[in-house]
């Protein structure tokens, strides 16, 4: 699984990877995780709000910092 | 038979999803309702409360003299920190609630391919109420821009939506009155509205920095969200507890510096420095707000007890608007899609804006 979590470095996007993480460990996945912090990297995937997450290509989450349990859902889902 | 089989079982899954939906979101809808409500009343009682409760203490309970410093600064302190905090409570809730009902795609869309004028007003308009995280500045002007909101439109919304703002808003309110909150809100409006349209005018797009000018929209990501009541009024209470959380120890601080400056500082004390008479006041006060960034909440309660002691309306909202729009920080960030020509003009043009505004007030108050 391959996990990229979107966002130039300010508190919530730092929350929304540690997040991410948490509940990747809670529920035992195995997954690379990635932080993209480059403007431009992020306008050209078509996410024009921060922060957001994206799990294997797909789009699951813009402009707020998702709950454990939503996360919980796309991975275990 | 393998087929009734199957046809039962996708009949039993069903009903079980309907079971767990609805047997959860009934009870759930109805206790945060009765919650809010329940709130909103309790909250009520204990505000008509508080003027007589700070004057209680402080003169009875404490014993203190009224009319002498301490006193005058420990019943300010006692009466507005309360105050504030519940109203900023109050609206931060209500404003999250009306906040959940728009989201920067939706924003995007009722701007895109609206003509300049029109679009500044709607946009300094949308600008107060759409959702908006400084570190998201970016990322929503690339989507404003690929999404064919015009350069001036965009601006008039990244004007707004950090300056207008609820808690700025609220503070002025309970701090000076409906008047000055009033008079703060059409007057960022307008600043953000015009700024916004001087700059469309001077038609530089190309001031924007090359890869931005080639990116193509490959259609936004849009994740519908269908919200139910309670889960507004869910992230109404999430809104409080991460701004307030954030925030409350800002106000206090910035209540307890005014209720220094009311006891102590001497009437008319500010007016040599920040009074009308000192033309030079409302210039030196933009510029001193630039290099600053705080958030209103620190701030309002200082800039109250400064105007208790002379300092001119006008040069006062100057400083605010200064130190609230013209963030160096915001600045540093926008640099990264906008060519220094570009934001050099972007601050001279909102500069000059809160000057004037600045001037007005103090001619006309």
């Amino acid at each position: 699984m391959n996990i990229l979590v979107l966002g130039p470095g300010c508190p919530k996007c730092t929350e929304a990877e540690k997040i991410v993480k948490t509940a990747l460990q809670e529920a035992g996945v195995e997954a690379s995780v990635e932080k993209i912090t480059d403007f431009q990297k992020i306008a050209q995937m078509g996410v024009f709000s921060t922060p957001a997450v994206v799990i294997d290509g797909e789009i699951k989450c813009v402009g707020k910092v998702p709950d454990k349990s939503e996360i919980l859902g796309w991975i275990n889902g | 038979m393998e087929l009734f089989k199957n046809i039962n079982g996708v009949r039993e899954s069903k009903t079980q999803v309907l079971k767990d939906t609805l047997g959860k979101s009934r009870p759930a809808k109805a206790k945060f309702i009765f919650a809010g409500l329940a709130g909103l009343v309790v909250w009520y009682i204990i505000y008509s409360q508080l003027l007589p409760f700070s004057n209680f203490f402080t003169f009875k309970l404490l014993g203190l003299a009224p009319g002498s410093h301490l006193g005058g600064a420990v019943q300010f302190f006692v009466y507005d920190t309360p105050k504030v905090l519940m109203l900023l409570t109050l609206v931060v809730f209500g404003v999250g609630i009306i906040r959940t009902f728009f989201t920067p795609e939706r924003t995007r869309k009722i701007l895109a391919g609206k003509r300049e004028s029109a679009g500044n007003v709607l946009a300094a308009m949308l600008g107060i109420v759409t959702p908006f995280c400084s570190c998201s500045a970016v990322p929503l002007f690339l989507g404003f821009v690929t999404a064919g909101v015009p350069l001036g439109v965009t601006f008039s919304f990244l004007i707004s939506a950090p300056m207008v703002n609820e808690i700025a808003l609220v503070l002025l309110y309970g701090l000076l009155g409906w008047k000055v909150a009033a008079l703060y809100l059409v007057t960022g409006l307008l600043v953000a509205i015009v700024a916004g349209w001087v700059i469309g005018r001077l038609g530089m797009e190309k001031h924007m920095e090359d890869w931005v000018l080639e990116l193509r929209a490959n259609g936004e990501a849009v994740i519908e969200e269908h919200l139910t009541w309670s889960d507004r009024i869910k992230q109404g209470g999430v809104a409080v507890k991460d701004i307030v959380g954030k925030v409350w120890i800002y106000v206090i601080a910035g209540i307890a510096v005014g209720a220094a400056i009311h006891g102590y500082v001497p009437e008319n004390f500010m007016a040599s420095i920040m009074g009308k008479d000192a033309w030079w006041s409302v210039p030196a006060a933009v510029l001193v707000g630039i290099p600053m960034y705080s958030n209103a909440a620190g701030i309002v309660p200082v800039i109250h007890a400064l105007l208790g002691k002379g300092a001119a309306l006008g040069t006062v909202l100057a400083f605010m608007m200064s130190v609230i729009a013209l963030s160096l920080p915001e600045m540093v960030i926008l640099r990264k899609v906008l060519k220094p020509q570009l934001i050099a003009t972007f601050i001279g043009v909102v500069g000059t804006g809160i000057l004037l505004v600045g001037y007005l007030f103090n001619i006309i108050i």
